[in-house]
């Protein structure tokens, strides 16, 4: 059983690391239900 | 955190049980990674936002650490995120959510 | 028709008050932490106007020391005095908070931005004194009044006060009872905006050596919105800063597109011209209030100056070729687009590999690159990494990927092509253009041929979509083929590059400092 599969996921992105789609997709790929997609601005 | 995300945590941990709740980070330092990981486990560091005092205790990864990262389709990681592994310090990051998840961390 | 960069004004205003007042890192710590330990340091960490002319970065925004140069100063720069401290610069100059609180007022057309008459008294010579400042300006200076009917107005009206040194020297009335649109907050944020704008147009049209009548249309790209309950976002911010400006002969309006808007409104004023219905555009944008202060927590926290106290502004004036200056390049743009996604390497190449492919170029060719150029002395304590250095590594990553360097020229990559931040993380101000006045010099002396001008975008922030954005442009050396419709004479030729020579040569002086 891994981390992700089956669990719903909060995405908190950055817009200077990884933004909140980009992490939105990874997350799908393992099998995760994304619940909330946000990217965060420093600048 | 944005007070808006704190207050959307929240309401996800209650809706669903922060024991079915992960949070997926992108910082681009490790030290905005590790506030942002302890604001969901052991509550806003600076005071600010509604999880302020608030010990979800959810478990919470960067979306460049390797155990997370192996559960991702490689391809879809390569095509999203890869590249910035040559930009991002992902040692730093890597020990920063390693020593929150250690300490605050409760699932 | 090409279209070529005339001259840019870049300005910056010490605002010490505004960052307590106004910042909404502060208003926010107000609310929901009113007695917090932050608030309570926060004025012991503010800096004095003469701190903020010996601060690097300032320095190198106005024009009074190269990018060159700023690069071999080692980080952090809060702790260093740079040697440089006039408060005017060849490309503008950095505004004292007193004088700005009269321009405010001077900008005000609907009788909202009251000041004690005692602090007009005092201050009203100095700003007669700046250099940019004409008549009209000043005439529009009214005497003041009581600094009782001030404080009543703050406490009884809803009005948003002015302080200076922490006392309470004027305020911006609201401008309607019940229309939030046009609350007393959101008046002095546009105030604020429009009168740094001005500022900036004011700069650059001195230093494009135009008169202003010759300025035809302006295009704002800051990030506020002006209007009313029925028009939220009506505008038009660009047209009541050149009517301030004195340019008699504009008409604009507001471009938008979040810290991407300059880039927008830079590709937008060329194509303006290029197409001929405009000979001359300025694109211009004044300061954010909202932002003063915004990551000041580190920075208390870290025991550093409050470093976002500066409001920032800049304009740019975009005209018909004259076969000198140096070329907007109207078919090498790059963009996001709805389908590009988020992804930091496709976000990259949208903008820089892929519109360099499309005209046969190497990521090489481009001499500098001016992606986002935050001050890395403000985001690296916030946790938010040296931005511009970030595009660099990622930039160079792609041009690994594409053949274009090898992997173990990357970190030479990012110092030849690259630029070390200098912008205040004022939004949109950073993004891509504070680079365009010395690239223009460059591009000039001949020292570098190509540079390009990157701006991104976090529309998310909007909450209307997801998506991110971007745009790119290329600005070149001018092949000196310009139509003859241009009518630049051949003396007028030697002027321009006489004068650019005088740049450079103050250019090589400041790096020597």
């Amino acid at each position: 059983m891994g981390i992700l599969a089956g669990k719903k996921v909060v995405v908190i992105g950055d817009r200077d690391g990884i933004p909140g789609q980009a992490i939105e997709l990874c997350a799908k790929s393992a099998g995760a239900e994304v619940v909330f997609s946000s990217t965060e601005c420093f600048v | 955190m944005d007070l808006e995300n704190q207050k959307r945590v929240k309401g996800f941990a209650e809706q669903y049980g922060p024991e079915n709740v992960v949070v997926l980070l992108g910082a681009a330092e490790g030290e905005a990674a590790g506030l942002a990981a302890e604001t969901v486990t052991n509550g806003d560091p600076t005071y600010a936002g509604p999880l302020t005092g608030v010990q979800l205790g959810l478990r919470v990864y960067h979306v460049c650490e390797p155990e997370i990262k192996a559960e991702f389709d490689p391809d879809v990681y390569s095509e999203q995120v890869e590249m910035m592994e040559m930009v991002l310090d992902v040692d730093d990051i890597v020990n920063e959510m390693t020593d929150i998840r250690e300490q605050y961390c409760k699932y | 028709m090409k279209s070529i960069i005339k001259g840019a004004g870049y300005i910056l205003v010490h605002t010490p008050d505004m960052v307590i007042h106004n910042g909404t890192t502060q208003t926010t710590e107000r609310v929901v932490n009113p007695e917090s330990e932050y608030l309570k340091e926060l004025p012991e960490h503010i800096r004095s106007f003469e701190d903020t002319l010996s601060y690097y970065p300032n320095q190198v925004y106005i024009g009074n020391v190269t990018p060159d140069a700023l690069a071999a100063v080692p980080q952090p720069w809060h702790d260093k005095k740079c040697p440089e401290t006039s408060r005017f610069g060849q490309f503008g100059q950095i505004m004292p908070q007193e004088e700005f609180l009269l321009l405010m007022q001077a900008c005000d057309v609907f009788d909202l931005v009251k000041l004690d008459a005692a602090f007009v008294a005092a201050h009203k010579a100095a700003l007669a004194a700046n250099p940019i400042m004409d008549e009209t300006i000043l005439a529009r200076i009214g005497e003041g009044i009581e600094a009782a009917e001030v404080a009543r107005l703050v406490a009884q009206e809803h009005s948003e006060g002015l302080y200076h040194n922490g006392a309470l020297v004027g305020c911006v009335n609201r401008a309607h009872d019940i229309d939030v649109n046009l609350s007393a907050h959101v008046m002095h944020e546009n105030l604020v905006s429009k009168a740094s704008s001005v500022l900036a147009l004011l700069s650059a049209v001195k230093n494009a050596g135009i008169e202003k009548d010759a300025v035809e249309y302006v295009i704002d790209c800051s990030e506020e919105a002006c209007g009313d309950m029925n028009q939220r976002g009506g505008g038009n911010f660009a047209k009541s800063a050149a009517e301030i400006a004195g340019l008699n002969g504009a008409t604009g309006s507001d471009t938008r597109g979040f810290c991407a808007g300059p880039a927008h409104a830079m590709v937008e004023a060329a194509a303006l011209v290029a197409s001929g219905a405009y000979k001359t555009v300025v694109v211009t944008a004044g300061g954010c209030t909202a932002k003063l202060g915004m990551n000041g927590k580190d920075h208390v926290k870290k025991g550093l100056p409050i470093l976002e106290d500066m409001l920032g502004g800049f304009a740019v004036v975009v005209s018909e070729d004259d076969g000198v200056n140096p070329v907007i390049d109207l078919s090498i743009l790059g963009r996001h687009t709805v389908g590009t996604g988020s992804a930091p390497q496709a976000v990259i190449g949208s903008l820089v590999t892929d519109p360099l492919a499309r005209a046969g170029l190497k990521v090489t060719d481009v001499d500098k690159f001016s992606p986002e150029m935050q001050n890395p002395d403000i985001t690296k304590p916030a946790g938010a990494g040296d931005v511009p250095l970030a595009n660099y590594k990622m930039i160079a990553a792609l041009a690994v990927k594409r053949g274009d360097i090898e992997k173990k020229d990357l970190a030479k990559f990012t110092e030849e092509h690259g630029l070390t931040g200098w912008a205040p993380t004022q939004g949109h101000i950073p993004s891509g253009v504070p680079y365009i006045g010395f690239a223009r010099n460059d591009i000039l002396a001949g020292s570098i041929k190509r540079v390009m001008i990157i701006g991104k975008g976090s529309l998310f922030l909007g909450r209307m979509t997801n998506l991110f954005d971007g745009v790119s442009f290329v600005i070149e050396a001018n092949s000196g083929t310009a139509p003859a419709e241009a009518g630049v004479s051949e003396e007028e030729v030697k002027k321009l590059i006489a004068k650019a020579m005088r740049e450079f040569a103050a250019t090589l002086m400041g790096q020597a400092e």
